[in-house]
């Protein structure tokens, strides 16, 4: 009986072991909701996607690709005082686990460098986001018109994310 | 500011130092102090026409210094004027000049800056010109902009305000990419009145 008890012991850990191992190999996937871009001008060069990411571990967004561009960056707007500063987010963007990061016009963007034609309105862009440990997740990108805010159609729409805030 | 960035804006060149420490922020200090904002610029449009300050005297101008490379402040500041003034109706548009001047003439052509607009309203007016020039004109609305160079180019930090001036050419009201268009509405109504 002791002897078993003691063999008990000793595989309870190799079993747990065994069926983390399986949860273990498929990474925690990031949540990516509501993907949008803004339509751009003739010949402008480059243009903004926006997101907003949920983690369910602290992660890192690192980068994108896109086949409408040349390639992708993950930048910063900042403003101090009325400078407006943008800034390549060269060691990517902090996904704290479980906090929702909203990419996001005055703030985070993913900006398509080169862009190989303009982004109509209506349009849908396939964009591939990069971590550091979650599995990459395509979205598919809706282009919203060139001064939106938001997801929406009407440029000038409120910012909200649910029916509840249609009007 | 650290040496090397100082070392890599130094190309600037009429963008000397005390422009530079002037900071935008500055600007709406020194509107509250009295000192005018804005001035004669000379630069040029789409059709290689030649623009200055002189030629929208009698409309309300609202001037906004940005470059097209810049997929957020820019675009929402030029939609935010877009919607006041699709607000306020067709004869307050008449009254207004929209004009977006670039601080990348470098990059943005006359050509790149009308296009650019006219996809806000057909009747905004982009402007360019030499790199000089261009200093000119940001130095009379004292705007600041300078290079931030990365691995692949480059990106322009810049004072983010758009400017109001009165059919004569003085300094009426100013607001930033983050005023809302009720409030942009608002403001050119009561000025326009």
């Amino acid at each position: 009986m002791r002897r078993l008890i003691l063999t008990l012991g000793l595989l309870a850990p190799v079993a747990i072991h065994a069926v983390a191992q399986p949860v273990a190999a498929q990474p925690a996937t990031v949540r990516a909701e509501q993907p949008w871009a803004r339509a751009t001008a003739p010949r402008q060069t480059v243009g903004g996607v926006y997101v907003t990411l949920t983690s369910p571990v602290d992660d890192r967004l690192l980068g994108a690709s896109s086949p409408v561009a040349g390639h992708l960056e993950v930048h910063e707007m900042t403003m101090e005082g009325n400078v407006m500063r943008m800034r390549e987010l060269t060691g990517g963007l902090k996904l704290p686990a479980g906090q929702a990061v909203a990419l996001a016009p005055g703030g985070f963007h993913v900006m398509l460098v080169d862009l190989k034609q303009p982004l109509a309105a209506g349009q849908v862009i396939p964009v591939q986001l990069r971590f550091e440990h979650a599995p990459p997740v395509d979205l598919q990108v809706r282009v919203a018109p060139v001064g939106a805010k938001g997801p929406g159609v009407a440029p000038s729409g409120a910012q909200g994310s649910g029916m509840e805030h249609a009007h | 500011m650290d040496r090397r960035r100082l070392l890599l804006l130094a190309p600037a060149g009429l963008l000397g130092a005390g422009l530079l420490g002037a900071g935008g922020w500055m600007a709406l200090h020194r509107e509250e102090e009295g000192v005018p904002i804005g001035g004669p610029f000379r630069l040029r449009a789409a059709d290689g026409r030649e623009v200055t300050d002189a030629d929208f005297r009698g409309r309300w101008m609202l001037v906004y210094f940005g470059y097209t490379h810049c997929p957020d402040a820019c675009p929402t500041a030029l939609q935010d004027i877009a919607n006041a003034l699709d607000s306020l109706g067709p004869e307050a548009k008449r009254k207004a000049a929209v004009l977006f001047i670039t601080v990348d003439p470098e990059r943005d052509t006359p050509a790149v800056m009308q296009d650019y607009v006219s996809a806000f309203d057909p009747g905004f007016t982009g402007l360019s010109g030499t790199p000089e020039q261009v200093a000119a004109a940001a130095k009379a609305y004292r705007v600041y902009y300078a290079k931030h160079p990365k691995a692949d180019g480059y990106d322009m930090d810049h004072s983010s305000i758009i400017y109001v001036m009165d059919p004569r050419g003085r300094f009426a009201a100013n607001f930033t990419h983050e005023t809302a268009p009720d409030a942009i509405a608002a403001k050119l109504r009561a000025l326009m009145a």
